[in-house]
């Protein structure tokens, strides 16, 4: 024991101590558990069938009927559920996009642009940040039924390319990361400002752009509130709206409730990939902005 | 400068004026209700929306616009009321663009009415004459004692009856109770044998109702001018009491409701009986596949032994909600797809439905005895039911806030500060100053 503690120290420094070390962990190791039981629970309740789910242990597996399952959801009311799938990657995958396109040219303006009004103008998106998207729901609602446009693709889709965080990433990001020099030497070389900004600072600038592209598609893909609105046919459904729906409909129909299981787990999927396959870039893009 | 934006907003107004005056003389000629109440039907065809948020309304509907062609309907789908819709339904009138049927359980109508977000289809065909179809209570339902009104069609029921486990009483050798003494005396034998009568739900305060309802109890009364709030009545309170004497006792479970561990209570045998809506015959198949074969279904405890009368546990009307443009064609479709055996049988196949009408009980998915109660026809036991209710029980026009104030003090009473009765007593007050606060008018 005082073997491995005087190690600890020659490797660490003095100053962390081994009680401090296996707190942390401690503490790292209840909120990863927190964290992963529901997930836990959520995978091994997908792979019982309707007797096992009240019979059985909940965190343990009885039979495994996990594809049956799946192949069930895929058959109910014709794959409405793999329908609602694709709506919300549209809504959160083009949506994000797009989001992105936006809050990286208003960024990249803010930053490299003087202009009359622009600290105002940053201070207004700021104050965007605060505002709660529950909030904007309802007068969202309104304005799109004034002009006809509710129960559409469109009255969700609309209101998501909006991103007054990813602006003001953005803007914090083309400051420290686009040199003035570059911009300058592009227009002396006969760039336009559009193409500068196309070929020079979105390259430079791609961290940034992935970390708000991740950040707003996980934001739409979890957004209820509005799609709950909005939206009366289920055809235009996202999945977190279409789950809850079939949720509330447990009472009427029992056996809903393992579609809604199996639904749930699918529909995270989704999120788990993006997170994956973006965490690299993401990673360096959170880093760069807190550290400049 | 001020004085042009002046003008045109004059101009803006005159306009709008125009547009509305013209829309409600064609309202008056080609369809919609006018001043005088007509209801007619609208030239050519029509296509209606209609916001359900029963699985599998499109299979009704679409038996519909097989013989309509010229009245279509198109169903969306929402969660239930208190889940989104009834909220959605509201944003939606104030925005005017509601859909033109909604359903609406008999709970939330009178809210609907107080905001003037239903119309009433009295003068529409056939809707007065239909009255003999349904049973009598759910037509006070959307009627609230009003001459020549109807504000909605009633859709579903639910009577309700004691669910229990024949077996496991009758091994315990004691008797199936008939009034409510003996079911507390049942509860005290149970619980020596480990288990318990039934679960006593905090969340459920309708449920709670249906019980007061049974009782001859009412919560609310509207004499046209204001509000009587009863939720203190002499019959509610003995309700709470009994129940509350229970509680104390530890002689009843107090598991969440429609949680696992509440289907567990079921499955293993813990909780023996549920007094409970025709519907719950669903939830004790599907939450209990365990005990097949065990249940039976017997009428209410009555508190008067040779009595019958029957609670009510939910229900839903449709209603033709304000703004539509067709409220004749509205309320044939609402009358038919309530009244027509096709169209019942399809809700009833996709969404478990109990129909309104007096022959709902008739439908051939009512007819055989299930398997999971023993080969009894259950249906025979609500159809009974259903004729018990009684007629003039009345919800109020702000019930999800005495639910959320009521269940509040239920939970406290289970968790032991407090009582039922208590929670009762508050809830009186705060469902009168939050009638008040909505300026609604209140009898104290």
């Amino acid at each position: 024991m005082s073997a491995t503690k005087t190690a600890a120290k020659k490797h660490h420094g003095p100053r962390e101590s081994l009680f401090s070390r296996s707190g942390a962990m401690l503490v790292m190791a209840i909120c990863t558990f927190y964290f992963l039981v529901p997930i836990w629970w959520l995978f091994v309740a997908a792979t019982k069938d309707r007797s096992d789910f009240t019979t059985s242990a909940p965190l343990w597996f009885a039979d495994f009927n996990l594809f049956e399952n799946i192949g069930n959801l895929a058959t109910y009311r014709d794959g409405l559920f793999f329908r609602w799938m694709l709506n919300s990657i549209l809504y959160a995958g083009a949506g994000a996009a797009v989001a992105t396109l936006f809050a990286t040219m208003m960024g990249y303006a803010l930053a490299k642009y003087d202009f009359r009004g622009r600290e105002t103008l940053f201070n207004v998106v700021l104050g965007g940040v605060l505002v709660p998207a529950t909030a904007l729901a309802l007068p969202l609602f309104l304005v799109f039924s004034q002009v006809g446009a509710t129960n559409t693709f469109w009255s969700v889709f609309l209101p998501s390319i909006v991103s007054p965080f990813g602006v003001y990433l953005a803007r914090i990001y083309a400051t420290s990361s686009v040199p003035d020099e570059l911009v300058e030497a592009a227009r002396i070389d006969g760039s336009g400002e559009v193409r500068t900004f196309f070929t020079v600072a979105t390259r430079l600038m791609t961290p940034a752009m992935v970390t708000i592209f991740l950040f707003q598609f996980v934001t739409i893909w979890n957004n209820f509130f509005l799609p709950l609105i909005m939206l009366r046919d289920e055809k235009l459904f996202p999945v977190t709206l279409g789950l809850y729906i079939w949720n509330s409909q447990v009472n009427q129909i029992p056996e809903i409730r393992a579609y809604v299981i199996i639904g749930a787990l699918l529909s995270i999927i989704p999120l788990i990939i993006a997170f994956l396959s973006l965490q690299r870039f993401w990673r360096s893009g959170l880093g760069t902005g807190a550290l400049k | 400068m001020a004085n042009r934006i002046a003008r045109a907003g004059g101009a803006l107004v005159l306009v709008s004026a125009l547009a509305l005056s013209a829309c409600s003389t064609g309202a008056g000629t080609d369809g919609g209700t006018d001043a005088a109440g007509a209801c007619t039907p609208s030239d050519g065809p029509v296509t209606l929306d209609f916001t359900t948020w029963l699985p599998g309304m499109e299979d009704a509907a679409a038996i519909w616009n097989e013989k309509n062609p010229d009245i279509q309907v198109k169903v969306q789908t929402g969660p239930n009321g208190l889940g989104g819709t009834y909220k959605n339904f509201f944003n939606q009138i104030e925005a005017g663009n509601a859909p033109d049927l909604g359903q609406i359980e008999y709970d939330a109508l009178p809210n609907f009415r107080v905001q003037d977000g239903v119309v009433n289809i009295a003068d529409c065909a056939g809707v007065m004459d239909a009255q003999d179809q349904f049973i009598d209570w759910t037509w006070s339902q959307v009627t609230f004692g009003e001459d020549d009104a109807v504000y909605a069609v009633p859709q579903d029921t639910g009577p309700e009856a004691l669910f229990y486990r024949a077996d496991l009483f009758e091994k315990a050798g004691i008797a199936i109770p008939t009034t409510w003494d003996e079911y507390a005396e049942a509860a005290k034998q149970i619980r020596e044998e480990g288990g318990y009568i039934t679960n006593f739900s905090q969340s459920d305060i309708n449920a709670f109702a249906g019980l007061v309802w049974q009782a001859d109890g009412q919560w609310f009364k509207n004499d046209g001018e204001a509000w009587d709030v009863t939720l203190d009545s002499p019959e509610s309170i003995m309700v709470a009491d009994y129940w509350q004497g229970l509680l104390d006792d530890d002689l009843v479970a107090t598991l969440p409701a429609w949680t696992d561990e509440w289907n567990n209570g079921y499955n293993s045998g813990e909780v023996w009986s549920w007094v409970s809506a025709v519907w719950g015959a669903n939830s004790i198949t599907s939450g209990a596949p365990d005990t097949a074969g065990n249940w039976a279904v017997a009428p209410m405890p009555q508190w008067n032994e040779g009595d019958s009368a029957a609670g009510n546990w939910g229900g839903s009307s449709t209603a033709v909600l304000k703004g539509s443009e067709h409220p004749y064609e509205a309320a044939q479709f609402a009358l038919w797809l309530n009244t027509d055996p096709e169209a019942l049988a399809s809700m009833n196949k996709t969404a478990n439905i109990y129909p309104a009408t007096k022959t709902g009980g008739d439908l051939p998915a009512f007819s055989e005895g299930l398997d999971f109660f023993g080969g009894q026809n259950i249906y025979d036991v609500f159809a009974a039911a259903g004729a018990e209710v009684n007629p003039d029980f009345t919800w109020g026009p702000t019930m999800t806030q005495v639910y959320t104030d009521v269940a509040d003090g239920f939970s406290g009473a289970i968790s032991g500060s407090g009582t039922l009765t208590d929670a009762l007593t508050d809830g009186q007050q705060k469902t009168i100053d939050a009638m008040k606060a909505a300026a609604i008018a209140v009898n104290e």
